[in-house]
């Protein structure tokens, strides 16, 4: 697989603040990259850079080999862009919407009505194609965006937080619309702040914290540190910092890390027994509410390695 | 062929969703009329006074039409982020800005249409050269709408735009020569005019109209043609520099 986006050493600073510190990576034809990372990571200000609407600071962007710093023009007809928000016009109806942005990339008037109406039915907005889009809820208006945003068939897709304030249902069927494309062979650029997302659909993920990538890898080589973990989650009742250091001593081979007020999560390497740790528990008289077993994910990585709980990631928004 | 279809939807697109919205429309008639009728009113209502008011009328008609429209379109499109599909498109910078502006001279230059046709209807328009007046008309179209996106570019709300560009407008109506010649502005000021593309469009007017032109029709179409020029690089140098941050 060659390398068909390759950032190089990217370096953006809006005055104090540096939104992005010295990034580099590469994406291969066909694969889906995951950016993860918290508000304000610097992830739009990198797929900004990446697709022309910022100028980096310092640094080297190739996209289909064409050096996109110096020319950015030159790259654009092989890229969509899904922004974080709905940019179209307001004032135009969700078909107009669709053939100017088609037009836009030159595609013959025939050709872009019958690509528009085509996505039109693939994101289940018939109905709402003669209507402006000022009307649209949140969610057509998101689809929408993405329809536009891959109308010219690009080989490439930037997605700046698709799923972002769609309901479960519509984050679901974007997710598969995604996972098409993919499959399709599109090269797909995606930001998220939903760790669960990038797991199920990237194929690589990079963790950006603070304008630095802390880690890139496949999914199978984030989880491989924790392959073979084993986690349970424990809710107990009138539970105290006692209790679980007595857990800690008793069973050294296992981990015990306190998630909320009477949330106890305990992680080691083989399997997890409930019977004991609800006896040792007991001389406390503390009780077990409720166990749980979890696999260990993509989430756990991400807090390992950056210190941000993923949990406070998404309340932010 | 493919910038082309781009540039032309470009242009379709905003008449369409700006340029012919119906308070765009009735402020190209009724702002003409406005100002044919207060100076008229004013110089007594002679008939004949209507040649010598028609060059500036018909100029400020098309600098308020162009200027306007096109600070707000840009701003606005900005504000919403749907400037930033323009920037995405592989299209070339200059022929999206040309594209933009389009729409605006076009608007700017079919205001003249109101003031031209109440001439029509109050006097006799045979002895007017037209083939001065036209290319004046899309000369002063282009200039004042240059200068709307040099407005646009350097303000962010669009209340802005309105502003600064009155700030400049309303200066130009007396400087420029539109309704008394330029001999009689202060001399103090004097240059100021010559600094503004508008003298040199509405002197081409008034040459048009009734022969009255101070300056020769070369020399004028010639300054109009490098403010033109001038104008849009210094846009488009200014977008690259401010709104491709
Ligand atoms: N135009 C700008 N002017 C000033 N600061 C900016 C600008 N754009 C981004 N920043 C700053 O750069 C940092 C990175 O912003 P960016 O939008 O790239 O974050 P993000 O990872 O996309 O966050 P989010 O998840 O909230 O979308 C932030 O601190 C932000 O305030
Ligand atoms: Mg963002």
């Amino acid at each position: 697989m060659d390398e068909i986006i390759v950032a190089d050493g990217l370096v953006k600073q809006f005055d104090a603040v540096m939104a992005v510190a010295d990034i580099s990576f590469c994406v291969r034809r066909g694969e889906m990259l995951g950016f993860l990372g918290p508000n304000g990571a610097g992830k739009t200000t990198t797929i900004n850079m990446l697709t022309g609407l910022a100028r980096p600071d310092a640094g080297a962007i190739h996209i289909a080999g064409v050096d996109c710093v110096a020319n950015p023009k030159a790259a654009q007809y092989h890229i969509g862009v899904v922004p974080d928000e709905s940019n179209l016009y307001p004032e135009l109806t969700g078909f107009e919407n669709l053939c100017f942005c088609a037009a836009l990339y030159g595609m013959p008037k025939q050709v872009r009505q019958q690509r528009a109406r085509e996505l039109l039915t693939t994101f289940g907005l018939v109905k709402a194609s003669d209507r402006k889009f000022g009307g649209y809820s949140k969610g057509m208006k998101r689809k929408l965006t993405i329809a536009a945003g891959i109308i010219h068939r690009p080989k490439i897709l930037f997605l700046d937080e698709p799923t972002m304030g769609l309901d479960v249902s519509g984050a679901r069927q974007l997710r598969q619309l995604i996972a098409d494309l993919h499959g399709a062979g599109t090269t797909i650029f995606l930001t998220t702040h939903y760790i669960e997302e990038a797991e199920r659909l990237c194929d690589r993920v990079a963790f950006i914290v603070s304008g630095r990538i802390v880690k890139t890898g496949s999914i199978p080589e984030l989880l491989a540190p924790i392959q073979g973990k084993h986690g349970m989650l424990l809710v107990c009742d009138g539970h105290d910092t006692e209790a679980t250091q007595t857990l800690a001593e008793a069973f050294p081979e296992m981990t015990f890390t306190r998630q909320d007020k009477d949330t106890l999560r305990v992680e080691a390497d083989s399997p997890i027994l409930v019977g004991p740790l609800a006896r040792s528990l007991e001389a406390h008289h503390v009780e077990i509410l409720e166990a749980r077993r979890v696999r260990p994910s993509l989430e756990d990585v991400f807090v390992d390695i950056t210190g941000i709980e993923a949990k406070a990631m998404s309340d932010k928004r | 062929m493919s910038s082309w279809i781009a540039f032309w939807n470009i242009v379709r697109k905003d008449i369409k969703a700006y340029y012919l919205k119906p308070p765009n429309i009735t402020w190209g008639l009724i702002f003409p009329l406005a100002w044919t009728a207060m100076f008229f009113i004013r110089t007594g209502g002679e008939v004949e006074d209507v040649l010598y008011l028609l060059p500036g009328v018909t100029a400020v008609s098309i600098l308020f039409g162009a200027t306007s429209m096109l600070a707000v379109t840009v701003t606005f499109e900005k504000k919403n982020r749907s400037f930033e599909r323009l920037l995405l498109a592989p299209v070339s910078f200059q022929t999206l800005m040309l594209a933009k502006t389009s729409g605006a001279i076009l608007f700017g230059a079919l205001n003249v249409l109101a003031p031209v046709m109440i001439a029509l209807f109050l006097t006799d328009l045979s002895a007017v050269a037209w083939h001065v007046f036209v290319p004046a008309v899309f000369l002063i179209a282009a200039t004042s709408t240059f200068f709307g996106l040099f407005i646009a570019v350097a303000v962010n709300e669009v209340f802005e735009a309105q502003t600064y560009s009155n700030f400049f407008r309303f200066p130009m109506i007396f400087l420029c020569g539109l309704f008394f010649p330029i001999e009689q502005i202060p001399p103090l000021l004097r240059p100021f005019s010559y600094l503004l593309p508008l003298t040199y469009g509405a002197d081409m007017l008034h040459g048009a109209v009734h022969g009255g032109n101070t300056l020769s029709l070369t020399v004028s179409f010639i300054v109009l043609c490098a403010f033109c020029t001038a104008l849009f690089l210094v846009s488009l140098w200014n977008i690259r520099r401010k709104w491709i941050m």
